[in-house]
């Protein structure tokens, strides 16, 4: 984003394992395509577009940068977007893939924005976005069955994610706080255990 | 024009909240831009957020209107750069320091142990986005429409957000 006087890095990426060299340009150009057509979710679009069409990542490598980007602060998308532009060109490579996967939405919701400013007052834009953030609503309640579904380890697990809505929203900790401290105990309980130390590793 | 040095401290800080997922941030930005900063009112978020997931490219670009509403241009950039940069940079390092770490044992305590923390919060900051969204019966049933549509078919979220508004325009339009 504001990195643009990062100098440029042509050392042949230490861990592009590509056979062949891809460019910034290419790079910036695949996530431009991905920002501007993965309506309703950017992780299959991903998929669709690094391994099955590029051939920029394999299958393994998509799902473990997935993990990752989970694991961390920050959108999946951005995430993803400087991880694989990270493993192709390097540091160019990831502001190349994160601006590009962010200027279509970003240039929308700018005028979106604007327009809103305007009219969202008008009856039926009022009525329309009544119904709209209703349907988001019910989006994020899938997203959370569906998560639970794939990336829950444990039966206990749902103690964790019932203390963090209750930190959040009943003891208004704050998200941080709750972080850390749920985090840590979850963290915890799910320490590395002698005999698991070896599928821990894969 | 002043408020960018605000939008920035505001977004950095809810950017590194954002783990798992951008809702894990959004009890936070209600706080911080609705009641603190009154760069926009509650029900502005929730239309603005709700609109963004129509809208291809990572789901939390409705930030930028924030940014333009309360600095103009300049404060969309600002915006992006403050929620997006931080984030970046830290993927960036871990992503190099992750492979080294392939066989220490507590990579998988981690993952395993933020799983149901980031699921938590995607559903906090959807509890907190529902006591403005959902408000009667319509609302509650275009909700839990989506919900049932998305666990049982393999559709589109972003047509159901846009079918919601259909159903919004027929049932809330005063007669």
């Amino acid at each position: 984003m504001a990195e643009t006087a990062v100098k440029p890095a042509l050392e042949p990426g230490g861990t592009a394992a590509t056979a062949v060299a891809v460019s910034i340009w290419e790079i910036f150009l695949e996530f431009l395509i991905i920002g501007a057509t993965s309506f309703g979710g950017v992780v299959p679009y991903l998929r669709g577009s690094l391994v099955t069409k590029r051939h920029w990542i394999d299958d393994k490598e998509f799902v473990e940068m997935l993990s990752i980007s989970q694991s961390l602060p920050g959108l999946n998308a951005t995430n993803m977007a400087v991880l694989v532009g990270e493993k192709l060109r390097g540091p160019l490579g990831s502001i190349a893939g994160i601006l590009g996967i962010c200027l279509p939405g970003g240039l929308l919701m700018f005028t979106v924005g604007i327009f809103y400013h305007h009219h969202g007052e008008h009856v039926w834009i009022t009525a329309a976005l009544k119904g709209v953030a209703a349907a988001a609503v019910g989006l994020i309640l899938a997203t959370v069955v569906s998560l639970s579904k794939k990336s829950l380890s444990h039966n206990f697990d749902f103690v964790f994610m019932a203390m963090t809505v209750i930190a959040v929203n009943r003891l208004h900790l704050g998200v941080p706080r709750t972080l850390v401290v749920v985090g840590i105990l979850a963290i915890l309980f799910h320490r590395p255990r002698k005999h698991q130390k070896e599928s821990a590793a894969q | 024009m002043n408020q960018i040095p605000a939008l920035v401290r505001v977004f950095t800080y809810l950017s590194i909240l954002t783990v798992g997922g951008g809702m894990a941030a959004f009890p936070e930005m209600k706080v911080l831009t609705v009641e603190v900063h009154k760069w926009l009112t509650f029900p502005q978020l929730i239309h603005l957020y709700s609109v963004g997931q129509m809208a291809p490219g990572p789901n939390m670009m409705m930030i930028v209107a924030i940014g333009q509403w309360a600095g103009g241009i300049l404060g969309a950039i600002a915006v992006l750069i403050a929620f997006f940069g931080p984030t970046a940079v830290l993927a960036f390092v871990v992503a190099r320091a992750w492979k080294q770490l392939e066989n220490w044992p507590w990579r998988t305590s981690i993952q395993q142990g933020l799983a149901p923390v980031s699921i938590g919060l995607l559903l906090a900051g959807c509890f907190t986005m529902a006591k403005g969204a959902i408000s009667g019966v319509e609302t509650g049933a275009i909700a839990v429409g989506v919900l049932l549509i998305l666990l049982q078919y393999k559709i589109n979220p972003a047509l159901l957000v846009l079918g919601g508004a259909v159903v919004g325009v027929l049932s809330f339009m005063p007669k």
